[in-house]
């Protein structure tokens, strides 16, 4: 899996770890291999980007899977951004050339609720602050 | 045609038509925390049955079970259904227990934060299983465009349920229902207040239209 820092050490003081997973190591897996996954890398601090997104289906069992494991001090849970988001205002131009609602046209961002103060999005770019301390 | 096979036919007819009325839509009161949802479960139970569902709060998840109020029949118009009503949880994707501490003790607010999380579990699968048509209540005066928002709104829709999206708290400055029109131009959005009772009647006859 790509790394974008230069670091496997999730402890390592500063860089955050981004796991970006791609389309094609998504595709052969099940529901819950993409879920233990995703929630594996937040667990360990990561930014998890997938690049193909979930289905609404994958979206509900994981919002599920997290309440599941949240325990205080330890866990407060997830936050996720997708772009383009799959509403209908995204029957823009854009939007339509990537596919509109597809899964394979949601770029998904997850990460730690407790590390990510907010995932910031607009039309071209999702950038998360993150919190080192 | 023998008479029996008539009779036979006319019967089941009857009591298919008995039974197509008498099953109760379950419906799914969903939408992020402190949208109104209990204060409108509430409402719809006082309304028609006389009695009501569950505590409202301004302190999120104070709802964290789902709850449900069976057989409430809601008529307008000439049209009438049948609904069991389940209140749940907000939905989220995080729970701090921290955000209740300053409300209560720590055992409390960590006792409160499992709940919850339990709770929008629970109203997660129920939206998988076992509902029948959605209610889906957002706070007018805040901006509805959010990832829970549009993703709750896309398992909806993968599912196939009918859905209706009330634009609560109109009595608010802030409201804004063309905000929420906007966001969601796919589905009918209804405005009311369900602390005020502003609008019912098109609440009432919306229901009674969408899930009869
Ligand atoms: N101004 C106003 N406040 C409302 C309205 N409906 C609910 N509330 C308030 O919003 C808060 C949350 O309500 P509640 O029903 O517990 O929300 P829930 O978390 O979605 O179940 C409470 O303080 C309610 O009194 C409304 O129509 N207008
Ligand atoms: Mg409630």
């Amino acid at each position: 899996m790509p790394k974008a820092t230069n670091t496997d050490d999730p402890d390592a003081p500063d860089g955050v770890q981004i796991d970006l997973i791609s389309g094609e190591r998504m595709d052969g897996m099940a529901t819950m291999e993409k879920i233990r996954m995703i929630l594996d890398g937040v667990h360990d601090g990561n930014i998890v980007i997938l690049e193909e997104g979930l289905t609404p289906d994958e979206e509900s069992r994981l919002i599920e899977v997290t309440m599941a494991e949240i325990s205080p001090d330890e866990f407060n849970g997830i936050e996720i951004e997708t772009y383009p988001k799959s509403d209908t205002r995204n029957a823009s131009l854009l939007g339509r050339i990537m596919g509109g609602d597809e899964p394979t046209a949601k770029l998904t961002v997850i990460g730690p609720a407790n590390q990510i103060e907010t995932l910031h999005k607009d039309e071209t770019l999702i950038s998360a602050l993150v919190s080192r301390d | 045609m023998g008479l029996f096979t008539e009779l036979k036919d006319s019967i089941s007819r009857v009591t298919d038509r008995l039974f197509a009325e008498e099953e109760p839509k379950r419906i799914g009161i969903y939408g992020p925390p402190n949208a109104g949802k209990t204060t409108l479960a509430n409402r719809i139970a006082r309304d028609w049955t006389g009695d009501a569902i569950g505590a409202e709060s301004h302190i999120p998840h104070e709802t964290r079970r789902a709850r449900r109020k069976e057989d409430v029949e809601i008529e307008r118009n000439g049209k009438s259904v049948t609904i069991d009503i389940v209140d749940t949880p907000g939905v989220t994707t995080k729970v701090d227990y921290e955000e209740f501490t300053d409300e209560m003790d720590e055992d409390d607010a960590i006792r409160r934060s499992r709940e919850a999380t339990e709770g929008v579990a629970e109203a997660m699968h129920w939206l998988r299983e076992d509902v029948d048509g959605v209610i889906y209540v957002l706070d007018s005066a805040e901006d509805p465009i959010t990832q829970v928002n549009t993703m709750l709104i896309g398992i909806i829709e993968s599912r196939d349920l009918p859905v209706l999206i009330f634009a609560n708290k109109i009595d608010l400055d802030d409201s804004s229902v063309k905000r929420i029109e906007d966001a969601f131009p796919q589905h009918k959005t209804v405005p009311l207040s369900a602390k005020e009772g502003e609008n019912m009647d098109e609440v009432y006859a919306n229901i009674a239209e969408y899930f009869g």
